[in-house]
């Protein structure tokens, strides 16, 4: 039996990041690993990396990896509504001037994606989806057959993605498995204020997918966030566990549930 | 002229052309002339619909859309959204005016026991009632504003498209104004998304001399990913066969075959209109992306440590 330790979008809550490792080390895993987007949205982007670092986790890039380490204009999170782009500006501006220029340099060295062979499984980790970085993986909107396509493209029997914020599961009748493993950075739109990360259990006969809530705590990040004059909406986020900005993105079921 | 062409990667957008050109309305700026008695294409067959949902879920769809005309014209578009939600996430179309209580019932019955997302969205020209009616016709804001709110008291969110016929000096106003009339109407979270005026159909003659965007060339598609390009990744279902995209059915070359098994061939982008959808994005899915950089796992790009 192998069991992995899989979380995406730390957004520079390096607070959620220490917490969730500490309890990853607790439990003891056979790896883990980060599926991207280490900064964004988060105060001091810089205080992630040596958390990383220092435990070994295996990381790859997501968009706004790939965009501070490309020196792009933007974070290719692809919006479209004015106020989306707003604020996506300021967080992208502010990351990128508080990255160091070691740490865009490393993430440079970050692969797209990993395969891994665990129990004669094909397992791919990648950001959004195996065939693209910032395409988002919805529960509501990727259905099973689409699934099956993108698995047998990607020569895989379990994929896992984050990007879109909102973890979900998805068996698919062949055994083969999908999983958004969910972010560290910002709850995920239900109003608690935890966040996630996701426990892969693989043995010769079954795949185990377990979601773990990670209590941290906020109330330190939002102070964090307040002296770094981070937006008011983002510290609302943090406090209240509602999305408040990037909404458009958000497809009908996932937008009904939250409160904006 | 050499027209660039695109292949179909993968049929992630699944169109049907469910009420052909027939619509209970003429917008002045409607880009495949549909209107009351306009039967260039006809209604789709729900035998029709179910054959080719089930050729599209075997190659693995991603969503499928319902547009026309008026998609609430078709009598069994409801069991049509049952059977498209089964297998993926589906959208309509709709100019909103027939969306009455006992059409808003059955839509949030078959939302709430849906697996996937049902997106319903409306047209709206305006935040005023003379500007929009101007364009869509008499009594249609009313309408449409009651019907916007009849959805959201049933907790449905539409997603509210407005086509752009304003000037640049009028944009600040244009997104607060729909803001304020939604909220005032009761839909508390309004969803807006702002298209352009596409270079077909009535727009033609609603904005003379306006439209003079160039034909897409090879050039220009250098370093663009194709993929964004709704030619690389749908399909139209009409009465008549099927065609490249939804915006180019009146044009007879965009037909690529009669089944949707016959239609995988590759397309020269030959229209003015390919260059609207080269500079936006794909505008007729639900979120438009424009993306910046090298956001695709190319070959070269894949760096994994199998």
């Amino acid at each position: 039996m192998t069991r992995l330790a899989l979380f995406g979008g730390i957004y520079s809550n390096y607070r959620a990041l220490e917490a969730a490792l500490h309890d990853v080390a607790r439990r003891g895993v056979d790896g883990v690993y980060c599926l991207g987007d280490i900064g964004a949205f988060g105060p001091y982007p810089d205080r992630a990396y040596p958390l990383l670092r220092e435990v070994g986790v295996h990381a790859i890039q997501g968009n706004y990896d790939n965009s501070l380490a490309e020196g792009l204009a933007d974070c290719q999170c692809g919006y479209t509504d004015p106020r989306d782009n707003y604020f996506a500006r300021l967080s992208y501006t502010y990351t990128f001037r508080n990255t160091s220029e070691e740490n865009k340099a490393w993430l440079r060295t970050l692969p797209l994606i990993l395969r891994l062979t665990v129990e004669d499984r094909r397992v791919l980790l990648c950001h959004g989806s195996p065939r693209k970085m910032n395409e988002f993986l919805w529960e509501s909107t990727t259905p099973d057959h689409f699934l099956g396509y993108l698995l047998d493209q990607a020569q895989a029997d379990i994929a896992c993605v984050t990007h879109s914020g909102i973890k979900w599961h998805r068996s698919l009748p062949d055994n083969r498995h999908a999983v958004n493993v969910g972010v560290l950075g910002r709850p995920e739109n239900d109003g608690q204020t935890n966040v996630w990360y996701t426990l892969l259990t693989i043995s010769p006969s079954s795949v185990g997918v377990e979601f773990v809530p990670v209590v941290y705590n906020h109330e330190a990040l939002a102070a964090d966030m307040r002296a770094e004059k981070l937006p008011q909406e983002f510290i609302e986020t943090i406090l209240t566990g509602w999305w408040t900005t990037c909404l458009e993105i958000l497809p009908h079921k996932e937008r009904a549930r939250g409160r904006y | 002229m050499k027209h660039p062409a695109v292949e179909l990667t993968h049929l992630d957008n699944l169109w049907f052309q469910v009420t052909g050109t027939l619509c209970n309305l003429a917008c002045t700026h409607c880009f495949n002339n549909s209107g009351p008695n306009v039967r260039t294409f006809g209604f789709l067959m729900i035998a029709r619909v179910r054959q080719e949902l089930e050729a599209a879920a075997q190659c693995g769809v991603k969503e499928i859309f319902f547009t026309g005309g008026e998609p609430f014209l078709h009598p069994q578009l409801p069991e049509m959204f049952e059977e498209s939600l089964r297998c993926a996430p589906a959208t309509v179309l709709t100019n909103g005016t027939i969306i009455n209580d006992r059409v808003a019932d059955r839509l949030a019955e078959i939302e709430q026991a849906a697996r996937y997302s049902l997106e319903i969205r409306i047209s709206l020209d305006s935040f005023d009632e003379q500007t929009n009616d101007a364009i869509r016709g008499p009594g249609v804001f009313r309408k449409v504003m009651g019907a916007i709110a009849r959805l959201s008291e049933r907790g449905i969110l539409p997603l509210v498209t407005v086509v752009r016929t304003w000037s640049d000096e009028n944009e600040p106003q244009i997104l607060p104004g729909f803001v304020q009339i939604l909220k005032e109407a009761g839909y508390a979270r309004p969803r807006v998304k702002i298209l352009p005026a596409l270079p077909l159909g009535r727009e033609l003659v609603r904005s003379p001399g306006a439209h003079e965007e160039p034909y897409v060339t090879e050039e220009m598609l250098r370093g663009f990913d194709r993929e964004l390009l709704m030619c690389s990744n749908s399909r139209v279902v009409t009465d008549r066969g099927v065609w490249v995209c939804p915006l180019l059915i009146e044009m007879p070359d965009a037909k690529l075959g009669d089944n949707l098994a016959g239609a995988a061939r590759k397309y020269g982008l030959r229209h003015r209109a390919c260059y609207s959808c080269f500079q936006y994005g794909t505008i007729c899915g639900n979120v438009n992306v424009q993306i910046e950089g090298t956001a695709t796992h190319t070959a070269a790009g894949m760096r994994g440590n199998a």
